[in-house]
């Protein structure tokens, strides 16, 4: 298939960012500068100050000197790259292999894509409109290299887009700084005429090398695509997936179940060699009728082992008719198995950890996925806050349990209001009412007074007092509030053992 | 029981019962439950078996939850992982320390269906990594009971049942049949405040043992008999 490539051009890729994050700016001109050998050099330029006249790489006094009411913000080192990223990380969704062009521009690998967009101009345009929505000043070019690309991203305004092959009439009316050249060389250029890339473009390679060194018929090959250049996606591509066709359509159960398990096998072998584990997987079937149906998994746990996972997939839910043609199974958390981990627990000689976290998956699956939970201590005193549910099965305590005061085996989710008989102000009631029945107390334990944390909410402090009834019953009841206070009032929340 | 057995009958008794799951007590393997334990057959607490315990009110319930957690102290091994698994959970993870239970070694499973209670109890009962499972079931049929002791004999794995409130209270397939409820504490020398925990504890059935009662309090990290108690009422089965 022939290649595509798109270059994207960011010209005020910073200042954008920044008006982004400070609206206001609009109408101002504004440029980011940075020090360099004691002076402040400007490294990007809004719009604005670029249409004044102001050029990367001037001092900021001179610009000063053309726009007197410049603002300035000093520049951080990096920040390109960083917003380069993230750009790329959201170009993914136009094509799987994106790669950065520092400092201003991404480079796209576009090949078999545009037909998902019906047309190369209208993938373009799609591109560039959504871009230009979040804000950012762009503009593309799209050609079979990237070195063609890149040039009419920079450089014509008119089409973006060259068609196949067309690279030499595309190149030649550009300036030659079209060709991603060093100063110097452009320099010499410019000093012998050679202002337009079909003003030499003719000129054998031989010769250019000998006048201009190594890097002129190069970048040339290159915008040519004589010679094959090289592009480091952000996201390196390789999938956890596998497809197996059919035959003929696969209507039963028995054939959905051989297609799985022979997806599995492979997958879990190639997890297995490079020792990781899958998170998530897909199995996906496509109908006949041109339907795609699909189930999905999650573990609890990275998993290679097939036999797990294969009971993990609910094939009664597949609805296969008229029939399923092609099978595919996509892995697209994946994770590397820790065996180390397994030491923890130290269950049956380490296969216990697998053991449980299949036996969790097979819970999880069936009854919801929130229905596991593992409890550490949180440095609370408040009870509903002094423990921390954790998903991991592996994290331990970083501070020990309290042990020092009593707390119930069972807490109310709700404490549940009691009428009491407290004759003495901070002693326990002699008598309380729950739910329609008088406890006598005969013994008590407290007050333990717990603060509300003020910093996370606001109400009035509790004061507990263990109590036990005439019957033996001990109970964990609340005072909120004072004594006397305007809003006090009494609550059962736990009964203790 | 008493009567003059030959060695081959002795023999096969023992066989069956090491068969239903009663294993002759190894050094090291008691549970700390002091004079109870010898209410099982071999004197033993059978690991590798489900046991039922009955509560009805919200106070005999928290003192289940109290035993229980005592229980899988000692069950425990020193890395071992259990499994809580019920509905609308009261139990309160803090409080269980008090027992001599790390609550980060309980995975609890708050599931929201009663259909898929009886379910995630037995699947969990077959896991052979882990210690023990308690189970908060109200419901249980004896055919359900069968499936879990059968699961339980397999893996090896201790089935504990809290039946809060039950409605029905028909023979199941359990090893035992228990019911803990509160009693009055005793603050040490007269001094104000509550005690140590302290129980009734009935055990009602006990599949080739002896039911009994007892009363035991939880102090200093293990199970104590009360001196003054009663030897409780023995009675003669199996």
């Amino acid at each position: 298939m022939e290649k595509r490539f798109v270059s994207l051009w960011f010209p005020h890729l910073i200042t954008d960012w920044v008006l982004l994050q400070k609206p206001v700016l609009k109408a101002t001109p504004f440029v980011l500068a940075s020090p360099r050998h004691g002076r402040m050099i400007v490294s990007a330029t809004s719009a604005p100050a670029a249409a004044a006249g102001i050029e990367t790489g001037m001092v900021v006094a001179d610009a000063r000197v053309l726009f007197p009411q410049l603002a300035v913000f000093p520049d951080r080192e990096g920040r390109a790259g960083r917003l380069l990223t993230e750009l790329a990380a959201w170009c993914i969704r136009f094509t799987p292999v994106v790669a950065l062009d520092l400092p201003d521009g991404l480079l796209l690998d576009a090949s078999g894509c545009a037909h998902l967009w019906k047309g190369e101009l209208p993938y373009l345009h799609d591109l560039l409109l959504r871009l230009r929505q979040m804000g950012y000043h762009v503009r593309a070019g799209m050609a079979d290299t990237i070195g063609t690309a890149w040039a009419v991203a920079r450089f014509r305004s008119d089409d973006p887009v060259v068609p196949p092959g067309m690279m030499d009439e595309a190149l030649g009316p550009l300036p030659s700084a079209a060709l991603r050249l060093p100063p110097e060389v452009l320099e010499r250029l410019d000093k012998l005429g050679f202002y337009r890339i079909e003003s030499f473009l003719p000129i054998p390679a031989s010769v250019l090398r000998r006048r201009f060194g190594e890097v002129l018929p190069r970048q040339l090959s290159l915008a040519l695509g004589y010679r094959e250049e090289p592009l480091k996606p952000v996201r390196p591509l390789e999938p956890y997936f596998e497809r197996l066709p059919a035959p003929e359509p696969i209507l039963t159960a028995t054939g959905i179940e051989i297609a799985l398990h022979h997806l599995l096998e492979a997958l879990c072998t190639r997890l297995a060699r490079e020792g990781k584990g899958l998170r998530k997987a897909f199995f996906r079937g496509y109908r006949l009728d041109h339907e795609i149906v699909q189930l999905e998994i999650g573990t609890s746990r990275a998993s290679c082992h097939g036999e797990h996972l294969f009971r993990l997939f609910d094939i009664s839910k597949l609805a296969p008719e008229p029939g399923i043609e092609l099978f595919e199974l996509e892995a697209p958390v994946v994770e590397d198995l820790l065996p180390a981990q397994e030491a923890l627990w130290n269950l049956n000689g380490g296969k216990g950890m697998r053991e449980i976290a299949e036996l969790l998956d097979k819970l999880t699956g069936r009854a919801g996925a929130n229905i596991v939970h593992r409890y550490l201590p949180a440095e609370h005193y408040w009870p509903e806050r002094s423990v921390a549910a954790t998903d991991s099965l592996e994290d331990v305590p970083g501070t020990p349990w309290p042990v020092e005061r009593p707390r119930p085996v069972h807490l109310l989710a709700r404490p549940e209001t009691i009428q009491v008989t407290a004759p003495v102000p901070d002693y326990p009631p002699m008598l309380f009412r729950y739910r329609g029945e008088v406890h006598r107390v005969s013994k008590a334990d407290g007050p333990e007074r717990i603060e509300q944390e003020w910093w996370l909410e606001q109400s009035a402090h509790r004061d507990y007092y263990v109590v036990e009834d005439e019957r033996g019953a001990r109970y964990w009841i609340f005072r909120l509030g004072h004594y006397d206070g305007p809003h006090s009032e009494w609550f059962l929340h736990g009964f203790f053992a | 029981m008493n009567g003059v057995q030959s060695p081959v009958v002795q023999q096969l008794r023992e066989d069956i019962l090491s068969l239903q799951g009663f294993t002759p007590p190894a050094p090291g393997s008691r549970v700390g439950l002091g004079p109870v334990e010898a209410a099982f057959p071999n004197g033993c607490f059978p690991r590798a078996a489900v046991h039922e315990f009955l509560s009805d009110t919200p106070e005999e319930s928290a003192a289940t939850s109290g035993f229980l957690a005592g229980l899988l102290g000692c069950l425990l091994p020193e890395r071992g992982m259990c499994l809580w698994i019920g509905r609308n959970r009261q139990v309160f993870p803090p409080g269980l320390t008090a027992f001599g239970l790390t609550p980060d070694r309980i995975l609890f499973i708050d599931l929201a269906r009663e259909a898929d209670l009886l379910w995630a109890i037995e699947e969990a009962l077959k896991c052979e990594a882990i210690s023990a499972v308690v189970g908060e079931v109200r419901e249980l049929g004896m055919t359900e009971s069968r499936r879990l002791q059968l699961a339980v004999e397999r893996s090896r794995v201790t089935g504990l049942l809290h039946r809060r409130n039950p409605r029905a209270r028909h023979a199941l397939a359990c090893a035992s049949r228990w019911r803990i409820s509160p009693l009055a504490s005793l603050p040490e020398d007269g001094l104000p405040g509550v005690g140590f925990p302290r129980w009734q504890v009935d055990l009602l059935k006990v599949r080739n043992g002896l039911p009994g009662s007892w009363q035991l309090e939880w102090a200093e990290g293990h199970f104590q008999p009360l001196a003054t108690a009663p030897r409780g009422r023995w009675l003669q089965t199996g």
